[in-house]
Formats: structure tokens, C-alpha cells, sequence
């Protein structure tokens, strides 16, 4: 029998992120789980290590709230806008504000973090690759080392494993025991929750296993690995969910103005974030019409016949 | 030029970028100009061009300008959407991407570059996004092509950081680098400025291929931190065609996002 695993947001974050975790909210560009992200705000975790290929609008948030002392990434900005400018203001000691402390940094190539994450979840104590060989990047990151083939000796570079204490990721759909079915881009949602400990897996509908069982190459993590199951619609915004909703260029846009200034960024963070006791009331706040305007014409795929065979 | 305003300098960078890709088959795509030109060489000199994403999309059909590198219309109509384990294992360090596009901050004589930090790496002055996938587009794509900006900022004698290996310190020693470790590209081979065109020479350092119209030999070397190698008689950049200026300005940047 399968068991639920449907959580609010506050219960799953309550649960499964606790200070000093090493937390990876994971998708590249697509389905980044932004109400887990202002929930973690919400909850004042603190002195976590956020890990996630390109930290985007959702770190950015996290870091100007005063959640993490250390990012692991592999590429730091606002996505076709520019800078993140409250993680700019911990990383760059002139535009540092007094008694605040630099962030530490880990970074890497997207193939780099990619194969932290494949290595994590393989359970394999490197991810071999090629890339970096006369780059600066090993000299100021001594975590990316050289290993040796023992089929002929010849050296690659190689990359740690990443296992985070939690990987949050977002999805369009699942059953309630946290079986997860993706489409669009996959990013590295798959090997990032493998790599965890725990997982919190957060989608816009909940389904019926059935629903799962007649598309099973379309589930990209089984309930098997998954912690929690948070049913958030829009939970994503201002990133998008590929068919659901479109990606919020606009707020992209406006977060490179609101994030320039440290006052308005906390302002920001008080009335959307601090000010709102759940997702569901950000989703009201910005009202139905809005996200009228976010959601795409439809494009729906052909469906294939798996074939009965009783 | 019948009725068309004369090309911007962005309009000739995107024009002479695509021209670039002539009969290129599998491209890397970044966003901005180098969306524009790539999806302009699609429909002009490099019809059979697939586009490929880093964020896990092969022969995609984008129906709109994409803003990010994400953005949902390269996945809706593309051959296959695939994981970022894929698209970097299988495409990129499989050895089947022909040409890719990168940029950076800072770029030196042999096509190194820099876009990870300006100023010391512990105590930066300026924090830019990092590598992202530009280290190992750098090692693996067959070919890489460089659009930029071109000032004393950005052509530099010294990187402060170099992010992605270009040339080395010079064609004989990035020949031996490649072989030595099993890099699947052959590194820079063109860079396109809003003032003109380079490639690199047997020494492997940056050389001027042709200067864009309206541009000067005096405003090439006034905007590049070393003595630029210029060889006699430069020709001129091809100067854009109505048809390129109409598809740039009609439909693939119609509000002038990128290209004004």
C-alpha cells in the first residue's frame, strides 16, 4: 500500500531544513521551487550551505534574508538581466555593509556541478571530466583536482561529490507518495534529489497513481526517494513551469531594480515574503488576471500506446 | 539600401556573426546577439543548423527571442529535450557540437578569456557570474566564436581570471595542451566586434580580417589594450543586405531588445 506523503509548505520545510543544512533547490531556469525558497525565509533558517548550478532570483532572496554563509555554484547572475545584487554585496568587499561577512564561495562549470550531483547519487568518490585544464578555476577552488585513467595513465580533472542534506525540486505533477512526472527542461533535478538525503518534491497538481502508471517514462524520481510532496500551483513563479505558466520576464527584469538597493530588497522581501503566511496568498496577492497573462497557448503532445499485456 | 536605415553597430556584429556559421551544422547558442545571429544564419547562410541550448535542448525551434538561456520556447518543437548530464556528457564532451559561442568581460590576444572576476579573485572588485558552461564549451566544441564588445576594458594585455582557455600563450603551446590532454576542439577561431573581424594567425594571436563600415583602423587599435596585428589592405566587413536588416528588425528582434 502506498502511503502519503502530502505536506503543507510550512510542515515540509519545518521537518526536513534545519540550520547549518547544506539545501539544494534545484531546476535550471524551469520549475525553481521559489515557495520553498520564501518558506525557508519565512522560517529564519540560518548558516546554510545553498547549492544550485545558478543560484538566480531565488538565492539572491535567500541571501539578502540572512539565510546562508556559503554558495555553491557554477554560474551567478540574473539570467538574460544581469547581476544578483544582494549575493554581489557579500561577495565584493567594497560594497559590503558594516558587520556583515563575506560569503563563502565553491565554484564550478555546469558540467563541474552537474557531475557533483551524478557522483553524489552514484555514490562514487569523483565524476571525471573534461574541462578545466588551463583554467584558473582549480587554482582558486581546490576541490577540483586532477586523477589519473589506470587504463594508460592519462589525467582528466575531476569533481567531489555532492550530497546535500536536502534537495527541493519542482515538477508539474506527482501522486501523493511523491512519484514525479517532469517534461520541459530537466536541468538536474533527477541527479540533484538522487544525491540527497532527504527530498522534498513540490509540484503544481497532485495525481492519481494511475495517472503516473500510464506514462512511466515521463517520472523522473520515484516516491521511493522522496521525503514530502508539496502541492503548490504557481509555486514557481517567478520562474515558469513548462505548459503551465511562462517564466515572469518582467519581474526578472525588476528584481535587477529592486535588488540594487538594500532597503528596497528588504522592503521587498517584507511585504511578499515576511508579510504573506503562505504561497497560496502570494498567488492571491498578485490576483488571477496576472497570471492569466503568464499562461501559454497549448501545445500538447502526441500521447503513445504503451501497449496492454495481460 | 533602398528605404533601410543604415545597420547599427549590433545589426553588423549579428549579421557578420552569421555570416561566420556559413555551412555550420550543430551550434552551441548563448543568448543575446549570438541567439540573434545564429537563428539568422538558420535562415540564410546555415540552413540546416541545429541549435543547441545548455540548458538541455538539441535542434531547437524557438518560436520567440528568448530572454534567459532557459526559456520555454527552445523546448516547445525541438528534436529532443534532453538532462543536463546528457547535454554536456553526450553532445558537448561526446565531441558533437561544431561551433560554440562565447563572451566574457575580458578577452586577450590568443582568445582566452574572463568571466568570472575583475580585480583580485579572494577580494573582487567586480563579482561576474563565473564559467556557467563557457570552460568546457571552450575545451570541446570543434570551433569557438567570440562576440564582443571591443574596448580597452575588454581587449585586455592580462585577464584578471582566465575562466575559458583560448590559444594559450600561443599556437604552438595550446597544439600541444590540446593533444596532451585530450581537448575535442581546436579553441578560438573568430572574433566579431562591433568594429570589425578577427581570427587568430599561425602564431595563434588575434589578428584584423576585415573592418566594418564606418569603422576606423584608428578607433580598432584605440580600443584594444595591445599593438593589434593589422595586415596590409583590410578588407571591409560585408555590409548587410535589405534582407538580413528586414529579418533582424521584422522578425527576429522586432522590438529591438538586442539590436538597436
Amino acid at each position: 500500500m502506498s502511503t502519503s506523503k502530502l505536506v503543507d509548505m510550512r510542515t515540509a520545510i519545518a521537518a526536513h531544513v534545519h540550520d547549518g543544512d547544506t539545501v539544494a533547490i534545484e531546476g535550471f531556469t524551469h520549475c525553481i521551487s521559489f515557495a520553498a525558497g520564501h518558506e525557508i525565509i519565512r522560517q529564519k533558517r540560518r548558516n546554510l550551505t545553498l547549492a544550485r548550478m545558478t543560484p538566480d532570483l531565488v538565492y539572491d532572496q535567500m541571501v539578502a534574508a540572512g539565510c546562508a554563509t556559503k554558495l555553491i555554484f557554477s554560474w551567478l547572475g540574473n539570467p538574460g538581466v544581469g547581476s544578483l545584487h544582494a549575493i554581489r554585496r557579500r561577495t565584493e568587499p567594497a560594497a559590503l555593509a558594516p558587520g556583515e561577512s563575506l560569503l563563502e564561495i565553491e565554484e564550478y562549470s555546469h558540467h563541474g556541478m552537474v557531475g557533483r550531483y551524478v557522483a553524489g547519487a552514484h555514490r562514487l568518490p569523483f565524476y571525471p571530466l573534461r574541462s578545466y585544464s588551463e583554467s584558473d578555476l582549480p587554482k582558486v577552488n581546490p576541490l577540483i583536482r586532477t586523477v589519473q585513467s589506470p587504463f594508460g595513465g592519462e589525467e582528466v580533472y575531476a569533481v567531489p561529490p555532492l550530497n546535500p542534506d536536502v534537495t527541493i525540486i519542482h515538477a508539474q505533477r506527482a501522486d501523493a507518495e511523491g512519484n514525479v512526472q517532469m517534461w520541459g527542461l530537466l536541468g538536474c533535478q533527477k541527479e540533484a534529489a538522487f544525491a540527497a538525503k532527504r527530498v522534498i518534491a513540490v509540484v503544481e497538481e497532485i495525481v492519481p497513481a494511475s495517472v503516473i502508471r500510464a506514462d512511466p517514462n515521463r517520472t523522473i524520481i520515484p516516491g521511493l526517494i522522496v521525503n514530502a510532496v508539496v502541492c503548490e500551483p504557481f509555486g514557481a513563479h517567478p520562474s515558469y513551469v513548462q505548459g503551465s505558466y511562462d517564466r515572469d520576464n518582467a519581474f526578472y527584469r525588476e528584481w535587477d531594480t529592486i535588488s540594487r538597493d538594500a532597503a528596497a530588497t528588504e522592503a521587498w522581501l517584507q511585504e511578499w515574503v515576511y508579510g504573506l503566511p503562505d504561497r497560496a496568498a502570494y498567488v492571491a496577492k498578485f490576483g488571477a488576471e496576472y497570471f492569466k497573462g503568464l499562461t501559454p497557448m497549448s501545445a500538447p503532445s502526441g500521447s503513445v500506446d504503451y501497449g496492454d499485456y495481460r | 539600401m533602398s528605404g533601410q536605415r543604415p545597420a547599427s553597430k549590433s545589426e553588423l556584429m549579428v549579421v557578420a556573426s552569421a555570416h561566420a556559421l556559413t555551412g555550420k551544422r550543430i551550434c552551441f547558442v548563448g543568448v543575446g546577439l549570438p541567439n540573434i545571429a545564429v537563428n539568422l544564419a538558420k535562415r540564410t547562410v546555415a540552413p540546416e543548423m541545429e541549435l543547441v541550448y545548455e540548458a538541455g535542448v538539441f535542434g531547437a525551434n524557438p518560436a520567440r527571442l528568448p530572454l534567459s538561456i532557459g526559456d520555454p520556447t527552445i523546448v516547445t518543437g525541438s528534436t529532443a529535450t534532453v538532462s543536463m548530464h546528457d547535454l554536456f556528457g553526450l553532445y558537448l564532451q561526446g565531441g558533437r557540437i561544431d561551433v560554440g559561442f562565447l563572451g566574457g568581460a575580458q578577452i586577450d590576444r590568443f582568445g582566452n578569456l574572463n568571466t568570472t572576476v575583475i580585480g583580485d579573485y579572494a577580494a573582487p572588485k567586480t563579482r561576474l557570474p563565473g564559467s556557467g558552461g563557457a570552460c568546457e564549451i571552450a575545451i570541446n566544441a570543434k570551433e569557438i566564436l567570440v562576440i564582443m564588445r571591443q574596448s580597452t576594458r575588454s581587449f585586455v594585455k592580462e585577464l584578471d581570471f582566465r575562466t575559458s582557455p583560448g590559444n594559450l600563450g600561443g599556437a604552438v603551446t595550446a597544439a600541444k595542451t590540446r593533444a596532451a590532454q585530450g581537448w575535442g576542439g581546436s579553441g578560438p577561431s573568430g572574433v566579431i566586434t562591433d568594429l570589425g573581424v578577427y581570427g587568430f594567425d599561425d602564431d595563434g594571436e588575434m589578428v584584423l580580417r576585415s573592418l566594418h563600415p564606418g569603422a576606423t583602423i584608428d578607433e580598432i587599435r584605440a580600443s584594444i589594450g595591445w599593438e593589434i596585428r593589422i595586415p596590409p589592405n583590410v578588407p571591409a566587413t560585408p555590409t548587410p543586405t535589405d534582407e538580413e536588416l528586414r529579418l533582424i528588425r521584422e522578425e527576429l528582434d522586432p522590438t529591438g531588445a538586442y539590436v538597436s
